[in-house]
C-alpha cells in the first residue's frame, strides 16, 4: 500500500511544514495499537493507505474486527499524531475492503508479539484446515513448547483466543487467524 | 427508502438485537470462558450493526445518524427476526439459537459477498470471517451438550425443539428481497434452505440429537410484528438515549 516510487514527488504543504507521504507513514508508525502496545498501527495492517489530494492528507484505516472497541481510540490517536505534526488539513477514513487479515502482519510484528507473550497468528488465514477449526501447533510464547491446548476460541479481546501450555502450565493469548 | 437501505436495516436490526441479547450474558455466563465468548460475539454483532446503520445514515440523505437508527425507533420499526429477540433462556437455548442462526447467517453472508452492491459485498466479506468463528463455537457446544450427559442432552434437544418454529421466517423473502435478489444484490433466502437443513442435520446427527419436525412457523419480524419480548429488550437498550436525549460517549 505504501507507494515508494511517488513519495519523493508528492508532498504536502501544511502551514510551514512540508512532508512527503513517506514521512507521514513514518509518523503513523509511532502510533501504538492501544491493546497491543508493542505493535504500531502500520505493522498491524490497520493503516491501509496514505494519500494526498488537493493538499489534504487522507489516511485510510480498516477495522480488525467490526466491533473492535480499540478502533475509536486508534482513529483518535492517528488524528492526534497528525495534529501534533502540524498537519492541519486531513481526513481519516474507514474502509472495509479488502477485509483485514492477520496475514498482513509482518514477520517483525510476529516476533514482537511472541516476545510480548502473545502467540502470533498462523499464516494462511484461508487455509482450509484452519477454517474447519483444525489448528496447527501453537507455540507457547514463554517456554516455546508446542504441547499446548486451546481453552477457548474467544479471549480477552476479539482478536485473541485463550490457550494454555501443558508443559510450563502458563495460560497465554493466541492471536487468532482471520 | 431505497430497497438496499431497507435490506441493510433488516440486517442491522438482526445484528443489534442478537448482540444485545448476547451482551446480557456478560457477567452471567456459566463459566468464565463462555462469558467472554458470548461477549466477544455480542461485540462482533454490534460492530456489524454499526457498519450497517452508519451506511444507511450516510446514504439516506436525511439528518438521522446511526445512533438514531439504533436507539430512537419503536418496536414496530425494527425488522429483525423474531428468534433473535426471544429471551436468552438457559444456556442450551442461547446455544441452540446461536448455532442455528450462525448456520443461516454464514450461508447468507457467503452469498451476499457476491452482491453487485459494493457496500453489501464488502460488508459480507468482512463479517463472514467473524461469523465463521461463531458457527464453530455454536456447533462445538451443540455437540458437547448433545453427546454429553443425559441432562445436557435433554436440555439442548428441548432448546432446539423450542426455537425451531422461529426459523421458518429466515427462508421467506419479502417483496423487497425478491426484487433485490432478482438484480443480484442479495441472496434468494429460499435457496439457502436445503443447505441449511443438511448442515443442521449433520450436526444434530453427530450430536445424537433429533431433527425437529417442521410444521407451523412463526413469522412477522420483517413486518415489524414482534413478540412481547422486543419492547422489554428495547427499554433496556434505549434507556440512556431516552433519559438523556442526544447524549454522546
Amino acid at each position: 500500500m505504501n507507494c515508494n516510487s511517488c513519495s519523493a514527488r508528492i508532498r504536502i504543504q501544511s502551514g510551514k511544514m512540508n512532508y512527503t507521504i513517506q514521512e507521514i507513514w513514518g509518523f503513523l508508525k509511532e502510533v501504538e495499537d492501544p491493546e497491543i502496545p508493542v505493535l504500531n498501527v502500520v505493522e498491524m495492517g490497520i493503516v491501509r493507505d496514505v494519500q494526498i489530494e488537493d493538499n489534504k492528507v487522507i489516511v485510510l484505516i480498516t477495522p480488525t474486527y467490526s466491533g473492535c472497541p480499540a478502533m475509536h481510540a486508534i482513529e483518535q490517536d492517528v488524528r492526534e499524531m497528525l495534529v501534533e505534526m502540524h498537519i492541519e488539513n486531513f481526513d481519516v477514513k474507514t474502509v472495509l475492503s479488502p477485509a483485514w487479515t492477520t496475514d498482513w502482519m509482518t514477520e517483525e510484528a510476529r516476533v514482537k508479539l511472541e516476545e510480548y507473550g502473545i502467540a502470533p497468528p498462523q499464516k494462511g488465514s484461508a487455509d482450509k484446515n484452519l477454517l474447519m477449526g483444525k489448528l496447527r501447533d501453537v507455540r507457547c510464547p514463554r517456554c516455546k513448547s508446542s504441547n499446548t491446548a486451546m481453552v477457548s476460541q474467544f479471549g480477552s479481546t476479539a482478536c485473541k483466543s485463550l490457550y494454555k501450555c501443558e508443559d510450563c502450565k502458563e495460560p497465554f493469548d493466541y492471536f487468532k487467524c482471520i | 427508502m431505497k430497497k438496499e437501505e431497507a435490506l441493510a436495516l433488516h440486517l442491522a436490526d438482526n445484528n443489534l438485537i442478537l448482540g444485545q441479547r448476547l451482551a446480557e450474558w456478560c457477567g452471567h455466563g456459566p463459566v468464565l470462558e463462555e462469558d467472554i465468548a458470548l461477549s466477544n460475539m455480542a461485540l462482533d454483532y454490534i460492530g456489524q450493526a454499526t457498519l450497517l446503520f452508519k451506511h444507511v445514515a450516510e446514504t439516506s440523505g436525511d439528518a438521522k445518524t446511526e445512533d438514531d437508527w439504533a436507539f430512537l425507533r419503536d418496536a414496530w420499526d425494527y425488522k429483525n427476526f423474531l428468534a433473535l429477540e426471544l429471551p436468552n433462556g438457559d444456556y442450551a437455548f442461547t446455544i441452540a439459537r446461536q448455532y442455528l442462526y450462525s448456520e443461516w447467517y454464514n450461508l447468507y453472508l457467503i452469498e451476499l459477498s457476491k452482491s453487485s452492491n459494493t457496500f453489501l459485498q464488502e460488508f459480507a466479506l468482512k463479517s463472514v470471517k467473524e461469523v465463521r468463528y461463531h458457527l464453530q463455537h455454536g456447533r462445538d457446544w451443540v455437540l458437547r451438550m448433545g453427546d454429553g450427559t443425559e441432562e445436557s442432552h435433554a436440555r439442548i434437544q428441548k432448546a432446539i425443539n423450542d426455537i425451531w418454529n422461529y426459523t421458518g421466517e429466515w427462508f421467506i423473502p419479502n417483496t423487497n428481497d425478491t426484487n433485490l435478489s432478482a438484480s443480484g444484490i442479495c441472496p434468494n433466502v429460499e435457496s439457502l434452505h436445503q443447505t441449511w437443513m443438511e448442515n443442521v442435520q449433520a450436526t444434530l446427527n453427530e450430536a445424537t440429537l433429533q431433527m425437529p419436525v417442521s410444521g407451523w412457523m412463526h413469522k412477522g419480524g420483517r413486518e415489524g410484528k414482534h413478540t412481547e419480548h422486543l419492547g422489554h429488550l428495547l427499554s433496556e437498550l434505549q434507556f440512556v438515549q431516552r433519559a438523556y436525549p442526544n447524549s454522546k460517549w
